[in-house]
């Protein structure tokens, strides 16, 4: 296991596959999320990036802050695209016109995976292409201005569905890519959250090396739309893990382990607060709403434990 | 405009080269700074992890770099930020585990500085 | 010389598949291309071709891995029709931009309300401004021989734009006609490899594709796609004069059909052109100069060519297989513009035909020809052929 040395060092040369000069917003966490995924991969890494804020914020003509081999397509297709390319690198290495080891990244926001590129998705690993997709989660559409997803969490405020006097915000609890992915018999699904380095590279290490299709799906907070100050962005993604509102968690043939347990479960109040997107659940007559996440984390986390508990293959 | 490219001299299908990025320096988005104190500087590595800007430049050292309490860190060893990307967002000093960072706002810097910093 | 087989324009675009022996192959069925690719998947199961097949789970991704299996450097090919093309449009709109020489060939059918799956150049006609090269065929043989010049002139360093090779859903895709399947080995060296140079898999050449390219720049990259579009002409020609070595005969922009001395003319694409042919044939056993243009290459489209193979015909009909709501049809736009230039324009006249499926017969055309050398025109009004009233 690499070392957070090892790790950066790594990422934090111009010889990096990301390198600055990249626009992402000032404490943003895209940035350390790719460079930690570009460092658990010993081969050349070939990225096939959806339409959204890592897109947007990397490319922009005549400037690429990528060292590596990459293209953007749309919005929709990331995991289609990969498997074009993933195609093309079997047929040429078959036919004797390549030979290099490479590894095949897709990656995408939580609306390019969760919503508009989800079937894509869907085929691409029932199809059992040999590459990793990267979903950084930033929960909602946040590169246009917080507009809701289907990875939105539950009583957040969005400026597609905003709170108001008769709206808690997102009456829904959000989809779990996670399971989903693994509905797929996949050889190997992760969650993990910005600040874990070393949980992250893990991961993506155990994703380049799988034996087929692997996903990763990472929680991103965004200092622009969960609005808080630039620096705390790992403060919120440690708070995310503490109140068991993220589990870091992963499912390896089937098999679900949960890497990081809290000792003492802290309560979601702690992660809402300072974030305005949950301002209005700390107003009088929401109280409700906070007790209802809280009943629905708790739950979903037993249900997350009793899996791992029981040894029973998803 | 003028240094733009003209139609004729487009890459085709304007694909580039790597990493040219690097001529873009968002240093001059920055509203504060990180301050390094290397003399409390641990070299634990959190700082250059974390950056999401790839602005605090590290590297293996044979021969190490005094840090806190006057110890040798061997190893991987940061070293001054680059101002010329660093964006001022904060994060380096709120998770520095010996406090080594503080920000300062620009205004300051460049009083104490005397000079301009890296402008875009 | 050939080989002769009793084939569909479907398989007819399988052959050419097969001798293409593209890198990857993606797409999704879709009624009347699906036998393209289920041909297309025997050679594969057969182990006659060793492409990488993907049988992808939408058109949209169908395009969009295509798409990233050409970026990645290989030949890739898929095939569609209609809805299929709808489908994936943003993905083909999308291509022409990327300068990804990606071969497809469509197989026409109705864009749906109403459903029919049956022929009409709604769905093409829908995406000629795209930025594709767009080739229409008259029957089995030119589908298979269109597709492999359409390989060489998309691919040419000087173009480095997609193309789309078109035959008629049904009437050509599933009717059996003999179709001369040249040698294996003279295809294959006429069409080559695809060169990697620009591939996302050259890892030693890292490069960014299909980077944002804002106000400042967006206007200097179309107008260099348009550059490429503009060449494509000399490259069609001489892609042709070598395709000619093979095939024994020429690859013109468009067909002339006893048009030297004609009076009056039809214009049509596809498979309509081969009963045109018929018609005008026993128009001229009945001594009437008529004749016809068959226009070949569609995108770009050859104006002066064209005007200057009309010149001398004082009435033209133009036979369109799909509407334009509110404008002229869009062959008849074409030609109507090809011809402004003319001091001594001809009468027009635009026919809609065939939607849906309709047939078109050869009495038909004669009709449209009665009509013509009768000189009762309205160029401002268009006819429809077999309407019930």
């Amino acid at each position: 296991m690499a070392t957070l040395q090892e790790i950066a060092l790594k990422t934090a040369g111009v010889e990096a596959r990301i390198v600055s000069g990249h626009r992402m917003c000032a404490g943003c966490g895209i940035g350390t999320i790719i460079k930690t995924v570009f460092a658990a991969s010993d081969r050349p890494v070939i990225v096939l990036n959806a339409t959204g804020c890592l897109e947007v914020t990397t490319a922009v003509y005549p400037y690429t802050a990528w060292n590596t081999p990459w293209m953007h397509l749309t919005f929709e297709n990331a995991a289609a695209v990969a498997a074009g390319v993933e195609s093309a690198y079997k047929a040429l290495k078959r036919r004797g016109r390549m030979s290099e080891e490479v590894n095949i990244l897709a990656v995408g926001g939580d609306g390019g995976t969760y919503d508009i590129g989800f079937q894509a998705l869907s085929g691409a690993l029932e199809r059992r292409h040999k590459f990793m997709y990267l979903v950084y989660d930033n929960e909602g559409y946040m590169n246009t201005g917080n507009q809701r997803s289907g990875a939105t969490p539950f009583g957040a405020s969005t400026t597609t569905v905003p709170a108001g006097t008769v709206s808690i915000g997102k009456p829904q609890w959000r989809k779990n890519l996670v399971e989903i992915a693994a509905a797929h018999r996949i050889p190997y699904v992760g969650q993990s959250v910005a600040h874990n380095t070393l949980d992250i590279y893990k991961k993506a290490q155990k994703g380049f090396n799988a034996d087929g299709p692997a996903v990763l799906a990472v929680l991103q907070p965004c200092t622009t739309n969960w609005s808080y100050e630039a620096a705390l962005t790992m403060k919120y993604s440690r708070l995310a893990v503490e109140t068991n509102f993220w589990p870091v968690y992963e499912v390896e043939n089937g098999f679900v382990h949960i890497n990081v347990k809290p000792a003492d479960r802290k309560p979601i109040e702690e992660f809402l607060k300072g974030q305005t997107r949950f301002k209005h659940l700390f107003r009088p007559g929401n109280e409700h709403v906070i007790v209802e996440m809280q009943k629905l984390i708790d739950e979903e986390w037993a249900r997350l434990v009793k899996l791992e508990e029981s040894g029973v293959q998803l | 405009m003028s240094e733009k490219k003209s139609w004729e001299d487009l890459e085709l299908a304007i694909e580039l080269p790597p990493a040219t990025s690097l001529g873009y320096k968002t240093g001059g988005w920055r509203i504060v700074r990180p301050v390094w104190n290397a003399a409390e500087c641990i070299h634990c590595m959190i700082c250059v992890a974390y950056c999401p800007d790839m602005a605090i430049p590290a590297e293996k050292s044979e021969e190490g770099t005094v840090g806190k309490g006057g110890r040798v860190f061997k190893g991987a060893v940061r070293r001054e930020t680059n101002f010329d990307y660093c964006k001022g967002c904060g994060i380096c000093a709120h998770e520095c585990p010996t406090k080594c960072l503080s920000m300062i706002r620009e205004e300051e810097a460049e009083q104490a500085a005397c000079k301009v910093p890296g402008e875009v | 010389m050939g080989v002769k087989k009793a084939i569909t324009g479907a398989q007819a675009a399988a052959e050419a598949m097969r001798q293409i022996n593209p890198d990857v192959v993606v797409a999704y069925p879709i009624t009347p291309q699906t036998p393209i690719v289920e041909h297309f998947a025997t050679y594969v199961a057969n182990g006659i071709v060793d492409t990488e097949m993907v049988p992808v789970e939408s058109e949209h991704s169908a395009m969009s891995a295509a798409v990233g299996a050409e970026a990645a450097g290989a030949r890739a090919m898929s095939a569609t029709s209609s809805q299929g093309l709808a489908l994936m449009w943003e993905i083909v709109a999308a291509t022409p931009g990327l300068r990804l020489p990606i071969v497809m060939p469509l197989v026409n059918r109705t864009i749906s309300a109403p459903l029919n799956i049956h022929g009409d150049h709604s769905d093409v006609m829908g995406v000629t401004t795209l930025g594709w090269i767009q080739i229409f065929s008259e029957n089995a043989q030119e589908v298979y021989e269109n597709l492999l010049l359409a390989i060489r002139v998309a691919e040419d360093e000087r173009i480095q734009l997609p193309a789309m090779v078109n035959q008629d859903g049904f009437i050509t895709s599933h009717a059996i006609e003999p179709v001369e399947i040249y040698d294996d080995d003279k295809v294959r060296a006429f069409v080559g490899t695809r060169s990697m140079e620009r591939g996302l898999l050259n890892v030693a050449h890292p490069r960014t594709i299909g980077a944002m390219a804002l106000p400042d720049y967006l206007l200097e990259v179309k107008r260099a796609q348009e550059e490429a579009m503009s060449r494509v002409f000399e490259v069609y020609h001489s892609v042709a004069k070598e395709l000619s070595a093979i095939t024994g005969h020429e690859h013109p922009l468009f067909e002339a059909y006893r048009l030297d001395d004609a009076e009056a003319a039809v214009v049509v694409l596809n498979s309509a052109a081969g009963t045109a042919k018929v018609a005008v044939d026993a128009m001229r056993d009945r001594g009437m100069r008529v004749g016809l243009l068959k226009p070949i290459l569609f995108r770009p489209f050859p104006y002066a060519e064209i005007r200057d193979a009309l010149k001398n015909v004082s009435a033209i009909g133009v036979l369109d297989r799909s509407m334009d709501f509110g404008a002229y049809a869009p062959v008849y736009s074409e030609l109507r513009n090809s011809l402004f230039e003319l001091d001594k324009r001809p009468k027009l006249q635009s026919y809609v035909f065939g939607l849906g499926g309709r047939d078109i017969l050869r009495g038909d055309i004669e009709v449209v020809f009665d009509e013509l050398l009768s000189g009762s025109l309205d160029p401002e009004r268009q006819r429809y052929i077999g309407l019930r009233g």
